[in-house]
């Protein structure tokens, strides 16, 4: 920088007054902000709280998810009556010892190959899946990454736990509920959980991998990696 | 020791391999298995062996005196498995990985390798003295159609991530879900065999518990002319090795010449 230009600042500098002073008002002690402007402060910082929590928990939650109808409104009530040996009637273990999981088309065509009501859902099963032979693209809320491994025998035969500690109540629904998933991950929102935070209440209520390993920990049973992954 | 998150319901194994070098005859049939097993992709040209991934990968080794006293003998060579010594195990892979996508299972003996944990720094590749372990350069590709036979008990790898020979874990858990569902816990020695050893002509593979006498393992690996790669290291791998010849236990060593029989006890 040269001479002339440092001295044309200090002289600059110099020129400007040590403080700003309006008659007939108290001057405000330097570095200390006026009443008037704490009393705008609050509220905008309120506002802002608010408009944030409201993208967060509201918006962000709405744009992540996506949701799809079942293809068919199935009652787990209407079928739990009409079946004797509860869910293993329709999910059941192969001989090899892995679940049969969500049924295939045959294990319903056992009982409505011909229309067994007048329930407009079952007569859509019929035309549309039954009488083609078309297999019925049930959404699973609770499939898992291609990364894990979950064996339905161990948990069922050996830990003996019931299908509601990890399904909750879905037997006694009457009506399939709309499956959300991730938009980023394509994930079911039953793996994270319907709360956004994260918050459980029932053992049902999320089925992340600490979830897993939760249970795991209280149980003593082993929980390394290659137990769950593969 | 066993560690406290993995308590386990008390009965434990120990896998391993003992391979009969003297009946291995290069033929390849484990590498080819063990990809088709593990859905592990191939290139266009996978005689490039700085790109090809196998997990099984079988080595030529040659004494290298003139005829008629010139000798091969091949290597295949799983992942090791390492049990290290002492009270924290200190498998080479396992210790220095900083995401833990690699653990040692106290129940089984397995070193696991969980991909979508892993976050391709390769650390573990350095740490590991038998190059057991591959990185994921690219994704994994299949011809079209080829898609259709992959197993659906591995997940397949993603660009970016180490993999590595798993023992063939997914056949261990096929066969506890059988045990299971039949109300069992002990699983027999013919129902977990990995896909090399079932593919291997020569019989050369033996794969079982290591510690239960009942295993043909337990009493192989015990035998005379039996040793593993680089035992100097500590490593205490659970993959042996069987031959009558020593020079190839001593290359197998890396044996120098002046360091007694080149096998340091376990």
């Amino acid at each position: 920088m040269s001479a002339t230009e440092e001295e044309k600042k200090q002289i600059v500098a110099e020129g400007e007054p040590a403080q700003k002073h309006v008659p007939g008002e108290a001057a405000p002690e330097p570095g200390k902000p006026g009443t008037w402007e704490f009393l705008i402060a609050i509220p905008v910082f309120i506002l802002g709280v608010v408009v944030c929590l409201f993208v967060g928990w509201v918006l962000f939650p709405a744009v992540l998810y996506c949701e799809k109808q079942q293809p068919i409104d199935f009652s787990h009530v209407v079928h739990q009556e009409a079946v004797d040996e509860g869910c293993e009637s329709c999910h059941f273990f192969r001989e090899d010892g892995s679940f049969s999981g969500i049924p295939k088309l045959e294990n319903c065509s056992q009982c409505h190959e011909e229309a067994m009501g007048e329930h407009p859902e079952e007569t859509r099963l019929i035309d549309e899946y039954i009488e083609p032979g078309k297999e019925i693209p049930w959404l699973v809320y609770a499939s898992q990454p291609d990364c894990v491994f979950f064996s339905h025998a161990a948990h069922i035969n050996m830990a003996e736990l019931s299908c509601g500690t990890c399904h909750g109540s879905i037997g006694e629904s009457d009506h399939t509920r709309p499956y959300q998933y991730n938009i980023l991950t394509g994930y079911s929102r039953d793996i994270w959980g319907w709360n956004i935070a994260g918050i459980k209440k029932n053992t049902w209520d999320r089925m992340k991998m600490d979830d897993c390993a939760e249970c795991h920990e209280e149980k003593g049973t082993n929980n390394a990696c290659f137990v769950c992954h593969k | 020791m066993k560690e406290e998150h993995q308590k386990g319901h008390g009965k434990t194994y120990k896998y391993g391999m003992v391979v009969d070098l003297d009946k291995c005859t290069g033929c390849g049939a484990c590498m080819v298995a063990c990809m088709a097993e593990n859905n592990i992709s191939f290139r266009k040209d996978d005689t490039n062996k700085l790109v090809s991934n196998f997990w099984m990968r079988v080595y030529k080794i040659s004494n290298g005196l003139p005829f008629p006293d010139a000798d091969i003998s091949y290597i295949p060579r799983p992942c090791m498995h390492c049990e290290g010594h002492g009270h924290h195990h200190a498998t080479p892979c396992v210790s220095v990985c900083p995401a833990c996508a690699t653990d040692y299972d106290h129940e089984t003996g397995i070193v696991s390798q969980v991909y979508t944990r892993c976050f391709g720094c390769r650390y573990c590749m350095a740490a590991c003295p038998y190059h057991a372990r591959v990185f994921n350069w690219w994704d994994p590709r299949w011809p079209e159609g080829m898609e259709k036979y992959l197993s659906p008990d591995v997940s397949p790898r993603m660009r970016g991530v180490v993999e590595k020979c798993s023992f063939c874990f997914h056949r261990l858990q096929r066969a506890r879900n059988k045990a299971y569902a039949e109300k069992r816990r002990e699983i027999g020695e013919d129902e977990y065999q990995t896909a090399c050893t079932e593919a291997c002509p020569g019989g050369a593979i033996t794969f079982g518990d290591l510690d239960n006498p009942e295993h043909k393992v337990c009493k192989l690996k015990d035998a005379p002319g039996t040793f593993r790669l680089l035992e100097k290291l500590g490593t205490n791998p659970k993959v042996y090795y069987t031959t009558t010849r020593d020079w190839v236990q001593k290359a197998a060593d890396v044996y120098v010449g002046n360091e007694g029989n080149g096998v340091t006890p376990a």
